[in-house]
């Protein structure tokens, strides 16, 4: 793994090995050019030796039906009616947006399960996950699924193992209409920008890039046509952010409950240091004597002449 | 009179207590390892990460349960009294060691009256939150939404748990005799007389049928 520099590791503190300086990566999905042939998601599952079980076709061509910890990258189909009464068929290509900021990572608790590499890939190493699920909890795209099989999570790599080699995706590799095109961060978004002037062109006003800017931008993005309403593919989520629920419980307040906790046990040291333990001497207080005799019942009434608010 | 020493504890009431104890240290090593990365070396001592994700909600759910025993042993010791209020007043005094002016408590003060309300709602709240986030069986039941609050939840409950427990014990420490009242089960009498009077008056009360509390004194 040593030819691809790892910035970011879960649940650890310090820098990790990351002189060297690569481009950033990223896949484009140009869902205005997409057929829905699923070609992507066969290639997905043989380059990566994935077997999901057969499913039921449930009368939609969208299949299977979700995400699994087998399928890592599935066609959502859409049938979207248009205001002027006209049908559009929305197809997107869903899987891993691999963030700049992932939540995943920032949720997970063992260290090396997720990084993020040099080149703008997340990659999941099962070898040091533990099967908490943190990272669905972190995921502001619902993308992470824990295999039943052995507990482990799994999502697309963006085919971290061809990449580090120089080659692209399986799914872009794939790809027949060229829906799919892999290449750095840059001429991605310069050929999404190529692309958004001919759709508009073209009579689609609203078409954009889906790059969100709340997970700091993304290493998968998409040309949609209705870039104003991403909600309306599948529930692409319109301002995806890691959750502010995901913020508190893994931001700042984890060190410094850490830090509370230490300051207790040190405090409850000094107090022992410095005002030392309550002994109850033999003979202090001989037990011969009774107490209910010699003083007034105090849960009756309680009296104190040094009480400081005195008037 | 005498100066027989008087049982605090009994030998359930204790290994009650004990066992919550390993219980709880041993959710709270292995939480604490998921906690921050800091502390996931701690996973090590239940067979790395992965063991330290399968045990920790069903050693949650068996402190949970134990707890319980406590819970119906002394709630009722638990309530509130009126002294309760001077004694949490006077607070400052009783951890200077200064003990006058500190009201008669029962068979807890106020302090730990807290601690008990405070460690059970921590009790619960882990109990549910824990079941939330407990992929392997329910977390399916929930949305995100529901399992991102748990998450919060759980953390937060399970520091002011931690908390509680780290006063509790150096309470111990403080207090001399309260630790041998845990271990095994009796305190003397000098002992009962100054640190919950009231407790004492009762629990010698039937040594003098003669003599009854009065206001008069």
């Amino acid at each position: 793994m040593a030819s691809q520099d790892i910035i970011a590791r879960s649940a650890t503190t310090t820098p990790s090995p990351s002189v060297r300086i690569q481009d950033e990566v990223a896949k484009l999905i140009d869902t205005t050019k997409c057929i829905g042939c699923k070609a992507c998601q066969v290639a997905c599952s043989e380059w990566n030796e994935l077997r999901d079980e057969v499913g039921f076709n449930l009368g939609t061509y969208t299949n299977p039906q979700d995400l699994s910890a087998e399928t890592w990258t599935l066609m959502r189909f859409t049938e979207h009616e248009t205001d002027a009464g006209n049908l559009e068929w929305l197809i997107r290509k869903d899987g891993c947006m691999h963030c700049a900021e992932p939540g995943c990572l920032a949720a997970c608790p063992s260290p090396g399960a997720i990084i993020k590499l040099a080149n703008g890939i997340v990659d999941f190493n099962q070898d040091h996950c533990i099967g908490c699920g943190y990272c669905i909890t972190g995921c502001p795209f619902n993308i992470p699924r824990i295999s039943q099989k052995d507990h482990k999570a799994y999502k697309c790599t963006l085919c971290s193992d061809r990449v580090e080699y120089g080659l692209e995706p399986a799914c872009v590799k794939t790809c027949p209409t060229g829906a799919i095109v892999f290449g750095t961060k840059e001429d991605m978004k310069e050929h999404a920008a190529e692309r958004i002037v001919d759709l508009k062109s073209r009579g689609f006003e609203h078409a954009g890039l889906y790059d969100p800017a709340g997970v700091g931008g993304t290493h998968v993005m998409y040309v949609l046509h209705h870039a104003d309403e991403p909600s309306l593919y599948a529930g692409l989520p319109n301002a995806p952010a890691i959750s502010p629920l995901v913020g508190l419980w893994k931001g700042v307040s984890k060190p410094l409950g850490l830090l509370a906790m230490g300051l207790a046990v040190v405090a409850g040291f000094f107090h022992y240091v410095r005002i030392g333990p309550q002994v109850v001497e033999e003979g202090e207080d001989p037990p011969g004597k009774d107490p209910a005799v010699h003083e007034i019942d105090p849960s009756v009434h309680t009296y104190d002449p040094r009480r400081e608010d005195r008037p | 009179m005498s100066n027989k020493t008087i049982l605090r504890y009994t030998a359930g009431q204790r290994t009650n207590h004990w066992l919550v104890a390993i219980l709880f240290f041993m959710a709270a090593l292995s939480g604490l390892a998921l906690f921050h990365p800091a502390l996931f070396w701690l996973s090590n001592l239940f067979g790395g990460g992965p063991w330290t994700r399968i045990l920790h909600p069903f050693m949650g759910v068996v402190m949970f349960v134990l707890f319980l025993g406590l819970v119906l042993q002394f709630w009722r010791a638990n309530y509130f009294i009126t002294n309760d209020r001077l004694w949490l007043k006077r607070v400052g005094r009783v951890i200077k060691n200064e003990e006058e002016g500190v009201p008669p408590v029962g068979k807890y003060n106020a302090g730990q009256k807290l601690l008990f309300w405070t460690l059970l709602a921590c009790m619960l709240v882990l109990l549910f939150t824990g079941l939330v986030i407990w992929r392997a069986y329910f977390s399916a039941f929930f949305g995100i939404t529901s399992i991102r609050w748990a998450m919060l939840l759980h953390a937060l409950a399970g520091f002011v748990l931690v908390l509680c427990i780290i006063v509790h014990i150096y309470a111990g420490i403080w207090i001399r005799g309260s630790v041998s009242a845990m271990v095994h089960g009796w305190v003397s009498r000098p002992w009962a007389k100054k640190h919950h009077e009231l407790w004492y008056r009762e629990v010698t009360r039937d040594e003098h049928p003669d003599r009854p509390i009065s206001k008069k004194g």
